[in-house]
């Protein structure tokens, strides 16, 4: 049976010629950055250079880039972080309601330390309106943050006019950009960001490592305290295979994401159309072009997640859900909930992100082996019953 | 999270599935919300569980409890079918990880809710069998969700 990946906004697999550059630092190359013999400067370089690296590519000062240990560090690095910094000058920060956890939570814990934290709502397509950012800025106003791209149904947020209304009204701003870069073209001067998160692993680069990009000028404490590594602001030896890594993946990444973009964008609209004309009762959640070209959401009306996912396991599909049974908790997404789904429906939802390795072939074995699961589980749905029967009375 | 190989058993062929015209008593139990609702159809002849079959919306536990209670109900009297707890339905599944236990639950108490409404249409009492708790809001939802 073939196993088709369809999970890439989860974790995707390392690039081989990422795996090639990484190598070399685990073994020969191993000293400590800060050490000061031969090993080590060659170290040190190597550490320069990813970070000369990334900075091109994100049109930003190589001073401006700082490593971190992934996506979850850079959120929580970067609001308490401001949140410390900017304590005298207030303690309101604005975010919105379909963050990754990794901001949500992190806001909701500055709550119980005393912040005050405004939530602000997404319309059906999961956009935030910039006049509800500028609406929500009060006098103690010191942080915004919006992601740039939502991890579950794909939307991208009016980045940068959300920026310039920060910026015009003095307000530090930060974008969790996890699974926007090395997908979409991102530059942190155009889009008008003081902080952006990103994660190496969610672009063919290693897990547990990955950056928050600092604007210059802009006050920030540490999150780890440690020695002088990183400017003086995140303790902790360089993780340097993981740094070289990233700088690959994402040198790769951007090389190839106008073409990766072309064949991602046209794989996934044919997904789309495939389940609109080949499923009844079927949602597609997140805005229909102000979307990520790998990203596909789907609910199913009368069925849950859970199931929809196992079935597909069967069949060699890896996918993901929104189902409270996929979260450990007994709530669906919040974002589903947030672009309005009731929770039935929010519980019969089917995500599938794209890579650049994935084929038509693979999107019509997926086409011809959903329509049947879907029906099979309806079958045995209380809901598709009563759904039918008032059918029959009408 | 992993599913005994009995789970998926259960889940990818639940026994049972189905309706039963003019049952002897149905109970829905579960909302929308939690993302579980299941219905079970009881066909009684005297004192005994004749046949069972249910519907269930809900993940692969929901699917494999409700088909492993009804598997354990079949042929049973009701005196029988009464000492089917969640407990049982479990145990029968090789266990359940610990988040998916409120699925077992669910089945043991759409059982017991299809057997009141069995004991209401029939002016009868059961012994230990409390009335189901039902909350009209959760039939609210089912009907309103499906406009």
């Amino acid at each position: 049976m073939q196993k088709i990946y369809f999970d890439h906004a989860a974790t995707t697999a390392m690039h081989p010629k990422v795996v090639e550059a990484m190598v070399p630092y685990f073994t020969e190359n191993f000293g400590n950055p800060s050490s000061i013999y031969e090993i080590a400067r060659k170290n040190k370089q190597a550490l320069d250079e990813a970070r000369d690296k990334i900075a091109k590519l994100l049109g930003a000062d190589p001073r401006e880039i700082y490593f971190t240990s992934g996506g979850t560090e850079s959120d929580n690095w970067a609001i308490k972080g401001i949140a410390n910094a900017y304590k005298e000058k207030g303690n309101h920060i604005i975010t919105s309601a379909i963050e990754h956890h990794a901001v949500l939570h992190t806001c909701e814990y500055l709550e119980s330390k005393g912040y005050e934290v405004t939530y602000l709502p997404v319309n059906e397509h999961g956009q935030v309106d910039p006049q509800d950012v500028l609406k929500a800025i009060k006098d103690n106003t010191i942080l915004i943050s919006i992601m740039y791209a939502n991890n579950e149904i794909g939307t991208i947020q009016p980045i940068e006019e959300i920026g310039r209304i920060a910026r015009e009204k003095g307000i530090v701003f930060h974008t969790d950009a996890v699974q926007a870069v090395g997908h979409i073209p991102i530059d942190v001067k155009k889009a008008n960001v003081d902080l952006l998160s990103l994660s190496g692993h969610k672009f063919h680069g290693p897990k547990g490592v990955g950056v928050l990009y600092i604007r210059k000028g802009i006050k920030i404490k540490p999150l780890l305290h440690g020695g002088a590594q990183e400017r003086g602001r995140r303790g902790g030896t360089e993780n340097v295979p993981g740094i070289v890594g990233l700088a690959k993946a994402l040198e790769i990444a951007v090389e190839n994401m106008e073409e990766n973009t072309q064949k991602m964008t046209e794989l996934r609209d044919y997904i789309i159309e495939g389940i609109k004309s080949r499923i009844d009762h079927v949602k597609l959640n997140g805005h229909p072009t102000d979307r990520l070209p790998n990203n596909i959401n789907f609910t199913f009306d009368f069925i849950e997640g859970e199931s929809l996912l196992l079935l597909l396991d069967m069949k060699g599909i890896y996918a993901s859900s929104g189902s409270a049974c996929t979260s450990g908790s007994l709530d669906p997404s919040h974002v589903l909930l947030a672009i309005g789904l009731p929770h039935e429906r929010a519980h019969g939802s089917l995500r599938i992100t794209l890579g650049d390795e994935n084929t038509k072939e693979e999107a019509d074995y997926l086409l011809e082996v959903l329509p049947p699961i879907v029906q099979r589980l309806r079958d045995m749905s209380p809901l598709y019953e009563i759904y039918k029967k008032e059918q029959n009375l009408n | 999270m992993m599913y005994s190989e009995k789970v998926m058993d259960h889940f990818m062929n639940p026994r049972n599935v189905g309706e039963i015209e003019n049952p002897s008593g149905v109970g829905t139990v579960g909302n929308p919300k939690c993302g579980d609702i299941m219905k079970i159809y009881l066909d009684i002849e005297g004192d005994v569980i004749k046949d069972v079959k249910f519907k269930t919306f809900g993940c692969g536990a929901a699917v494999a409890t409700s088909s492993m209670a009804t598997e354990l109900v079949k042929g049973k009297t009701i005196k029988e079918a009464m000492k089917i707890t969640n407990k049982a339905v479990m145990e029968a599944l090789d266990g359940l990880p610990p988040v998916k236990v409120h699925c077992s639950v669910l089945a043991e108490e759409a059982l017991q809710a299809a057997l009141w409404d069995y004991a209401q249409k029939n002016g009868i009492e059961i012994e230990g069998l409390n009335p189901p708790k039902e909350d009209h809001d959760h039939h609210h939802d089912i009907s309103e969700d499906n406009e």
